[in-house]
């Protein structure tokens, strides 16, 4: 390997280093203050790490990893997302269980995860990827002491996800068995209209489904969200998602699997059900996490339109589009999460998730109300806010290659969606009901983190040229 | 500047009505006032200092999003004057009308009726259909927020389904505006969302993408069959939000009608005149109809005003001048009163605690100035000739009639039921006798009155002396109609 070989892996290299000190740090130390400061330090070189990569990209290092601007780009949007989820957490875990220093360990080994996936080209860092990621995730959603509610869901997550992962394996093997290549590169010539690739295509892609929850794979969700405490439910529902469809992008792009019809059906009709069944799923939903797990549903939905309609034709677009999708989704998503944080203070009584608890939200604290609002709206997709911009990709996306079943299903799907959004806002415009107990006051960091998250929410909307500009940059020449 | 201008102005009164709260109980109403007034004179003001022979006052046009050749152009030209003005004028009304009735949180009350304002003003102004796009979602979440918070009794299920009608019918908007750029792209090779490039060179489009237009433009006019969202929002709303609504909002949809489906598709609607000049007879009786039949003092008022804006369809449609100038006339005249109104229903509501004609009558003895009110605005919703509404439905049916007889006739049937529904609603509330036990009833003080006898005078000007807003409209609507190869 040489220099540039390093250079160009400086983000997993550093995330690597960080994991083996905060590690020590923990073991030698304890102190939770210490272990965020370290976290926080430690993304922040990271994110460093960035930089220094992007002069010698695109960089295949070994046949298992290649580091491009797409890659670097999502890194950048996990490592951000992880350190608003850090910064949340810290509050959120103070007065629960007296050891939470471990928590930032398992966070950094999941966004280590993630940003391999991000850089995957090969099946077997695909594999190592995510499995780093999910069994991280499976201590996450178990940490709160408790309650037993977050051991449900981490157990129905971890045996779940588990199957997803052998569906996947076997999937491999059978690919591999037909055409004797892991490399994502190689696979483009070899795979063809053999039943064997088709068929392992088709559990690699439920196995996929299962980790972006897409109808019909998205049973666990619900309760996995609402078991997890809040910022882990706003990681599961950012960074493990997009680690995933990241991979799933490239493969798709890279391979030319988009090529065979069979499997664009397939596609089309996950993300038609998703985008209506998790919308729909969504409606009558009391508990806030739950019907956050089912809008994130919808949303995964929304997010394949770009790969289906656009990347058989016009990979970059798609790309494009998908990855203005997910900023904006990350943006929303965790500001959804953070307002979920910050009213339900410390998880010592578990999370506020009842949507009563959000009444009168916008007399008790309008600063926590208003970004809400912001994120809701953004969610739904209403202009002026990044979801909008998002959303017009997709419909740009749709009209240019005229898919009208994915359009209609997308129009019926937000309208759905704006009900259950309202229905959130209505509830926080209510007169305050009789009860005691306002939440606490959000500490610094998590006001911080609101506001920041309601200022880049907005500001995408109002001016999304910046970031088009930066990932039509990142992403010239990539064509797969 | 002037169109920038306005827009920042209202946007940055808004918090400044907010903050305004904290001075005192009333002013953020006072505030509100001020920044209407600055607004108006801004209007006013640029509009004299500008000389406009073909009716453009000014163009502003700065790149945005040039990803997709999306940019911020705001164009004043006599129509957006006209509506820009409508806006201002009524938003003031609503103010005043809003003075008592919201108890708490004014400041925040006032907050979102300025941005719905900025809203409305933008939706008449922009010729970036991106731009307009956003206008036209915006003006939706305070208003949305004005029901919701400060409706009667029923205001969930009101605002939730105003919100989901029209956003919908938006959505619809947006893969027609989407379908018809990139068509123009692969047509020209020029992706952009500017309306005055796409009017040109619209070419033959497919039919369906005037329904993705007409979708969102009926749906906000509102039309039958698609009105259902409207007596609900309309009676829910707090007094200053259903003026609002029927004053302005409804008009959105016409302007849009005006703007942009004809000249855009001159070719489909050619194609689907009757049809739509059927839909908006229908409107017309089939709206009295309904008025007819309420019980409600504020419902009657909203089924009347999709009977009104019944004529609008009607006339543009036609898209002769006379037909268009009388929707523009009629949009004015619909919007002044209708405000008045709204308004006296809200006052009715604030003092009997009621909006039930059952539970009304014999109030012109109780309140004599009130009666006498209501009574001008009852014959002017029904025409009389002398007043603006009877000039905007009397040049649409002329007009109309030119084109086509059937839907004519049908709409001319209208003047008779808006006579029975009008005059059933003064008979019911302010003759009759009185219920016994009645108390006291506190009579229009001095406040309520100014703005009515402004309203009036608007009203008879109009009826009148109508043709100093048909020259400001007029070289507007001559243009429009030229793209669309209509012989003045």
């Amino acid at each position: 390997m040489s220099t540039a070989d390093f250079q160009a892996l400086a983000v997993h290299l550093v995330l690597g280093g960080a994991l083996l000190l905060v590690m020590l740090t923990v073991s030698f130390r304890r102190g939770h203050g210490l272990a965020v400061a370290v976290t926080v330090l430690a993304l922040l070189a990271s994110l460093a790490g960035v930089w220094v990569a992007l002069p010698v990209v695109p960089r295949s290092v070994t046949p298992l990893v290649i580091v491009d601007g797409y890659g670097l780009y999502l890194a950048a949007l996990f490592l951000i997302a992880t350190l608003v989820v850090v910064v949340l957490s810290q509050r959120y875990l103070e007065g629960g269980r007296d050891d939470p220093e471990e928590y930032y360990l398992l966070l950094l080994a999941a966004t280590l995860g993630a940003v391999t996936l991000a850089c995957a080209s090969h099946f077997a860092s695909l594999l190592l990827g995510l499995e780093i990621l999910s069994v991280a995730l499976y201590v996450l959603i178990a940490y709160p002491q408790a309650g037993h509610s977050p051991l449900e869901g981490a157990l129905k997550y971890l045996v779940l996800s588990a199957a997803a992962s052998t569906t996947i394996l076997f999937g491999m093997a059978l690919i591999y068995a037909a055409t004797g290549a892991l490399d994502f590169t190689r696979l483009d010539a070899q795979a063809g209209a053999q039943p064997l690739v088709t068929a392992g295509l088709v559990m690699v892609l439920a196995g996929v489904a299962f980790k972006l929850s897409l109808v019909p794979f998205h049973m666990w969700t619900p309760d996995v969200y609402q078991g997890a405490p809040a910022p882990v439910a706003g990681y599961l529902g950012t960074v493990a998602k997009g680690a995933v469809f990241a991979v799933l992008l490239r493969y798709l792009i890279q391979t030319g699997a988009l090529t065979s019809p069979e499997l664009l059906t397939v596609l089309t009709v996950l993300a038609v059900l998703s985008m209506l069944v998790g919308n729909l799923l969504a409606l009558r939903q009391q508990h806030l996490k739950r019907l956050l797990g089912y809008s994130a549903v919808a949303h995964m939905g929304y997010l394949l339109i770009p790969v289906i309609a656009l990347a058989p034709v016009d990979p970059a677009s798609a790309v494009e589009a998908a990855l203005v999708y997910l900023t904006a989704y990350f943006a929303m998503t965790l500001g959804a999460f953070a307002v979920v944080t910050v009213v339900s203070g410390q998880q010592v009584d578990g999370d506020a998730d009842l949507l009563t608890a959000y009444e009168g939200l916008f007399w008790r604290r309008p600063g926590v109300a208003a970004v809400f609002t912001v994120m809701l709206l953004s969610l739904a997709g209403i202009p002026l806010t990044a979801g909008f911009i998002a959303k017009f990709y997709l419909f740009t996306a749709g009209v240019s290659a005229a898919a009208w079943v994915l359009l209609i299903a997308l129009v019926a799907g937000s309208g759905i969606g704006l009900y259950y959004y309202l229905r959130v806002v209505f509830a926080m415009t209510r007169p305050q009901a009789a009860r005691d107990g306002s939440p606490l006051a959000p500490g610094w960091s998590s006001q911080w983190t609101l506001v920041t998250l309601g200022i880049v929410v907005l500001l995408i909307g109002v001016h999304p040229t910046p970031v088009i500009d930066a990932i039509r940059q990142l992403i010239e020449g990539w064509s797969g | 500047m002037i169109s920038l201008g306005l827009i920042g102005l209202l946007l940055v009164g808004a918090p400044l009505a907010w903050a305004g709260e904290r001075l005192g109980p009333s002013w953020p109403q006072r505030l509100s006032l001020v920044v209407l007034g600055l607004a108006s004179a801004w209007l006013l003001l640029g509009w004299l200092a500008a000389a406009a022979d073909d009716g453009v006052v000014e163009t502003v046009a700065l790149t945005w999003i040039p990803r997709f050749g999306i940019g911020v152009i705001l164009v004043l030209d006599g129509l957006s004057l006209v509506m820009v003005a409508l806006t201002l004028a009524l938003g003031a009304v609503a103010v005043v009308s809003s003075w008592t009735e919201v108890g708490e949180r004014h400041g925040f009350f006032q907050f979102n009726l300025l941005l719905t304002l900025a809203g409305v003003a933008g939706v008449f102004m922009a010729q970036d259909l991106f731009l307009f796009f956003v206008f036209w979602e915006v003006m939706l979440v305070p208003m949305y927020l004005l029901i919701a918070i400060w409706g009667h009794e029923a205001r969930a299920y009101a605002a939730m389904k105003f919100f989901l009608f029209t956003q919908i019918s938006g959505l619809l908007l947006l893969v027609a505006i989407v379908a018809l750029v990139l068509s123009h792209q692969a047509a020209t090779g020029v992706l952009t969302f500017d309306y005055r490039l796409l009017v040109t060179g619209a070419g033959s489009l497919p039919a369906w993408v005037m329904v993705g237009f007409l979708a969102a433009f009926l749906t906000k006019l509102p039309s039958v069959p698609v009105h259902s969202w409207l007596p609900d929002a309309h009676t829910q709303a707090p007094t200053a939000g259903s003026v609002i609504l029927a004053g302005i909002m409804l008009k959105t949809g016409a302007y849009g009608l005006i703007r942009f489906v004809v000249p855009l598709f001159p070719d489909a609607s050619e194609a689907l005149r009757q049809p739509l000049m059927v839909l908006g007879a229908v409107s017309v009786v089939y709206g009295g109809y309904l008025a007819f039949a309420q019980d409600d003092f504020k419902r009657l008022v909203a089924y009347s005003s999709i009977s009104h804006m019944g004529f609008v369809l009607l006339g543009v449609f036609a898209w002769n001048q006379l037909a268009v100038q009388g929707a523009v006339v009629q949009m004015v005249a619909h919007g002044f009163s209708t405000a008045a109104l709204f308004m006296m229903a809200g006052a009715l509501q604030e003092r009997l605690h009621t909006r039930e004609l059952s539970q009304m009558g014999g109030l012109w003895q109780r309140a004599p100035r009130m009666g006498a009110v209501a009574l001008f605005f009852v014959v002017a919703s029904l025409g009389m000739p002398g007043l603006g509404n009877f000039v905007g439905e009397f040049m649409v049916l002329l007009g109309a009639f030119q084109v086509d007889v059937g839907p004519t006739i049908i709409a001319a049937l209208g003047l008779i039921v808006a006579a029975a529904y009008a005059l059933l609603l003064m008979q019911r509330s302010f003759q009759g006798a009185a219920p016994s036990g009645a108390p006291e009833l506190r009579d229009f003080g001095a406040r309520e009155l100014a703005v009515m006898i402004l309203l009036m005078a608007a009203l008879i000007t109009l009826g009148v002396y109508p043709q100093p807003l048909l020259d400001v409209s007029g070289p507007v609507v001559d243009g429009l109609r030229a793209l669309t190869g209509a012989a003045r």
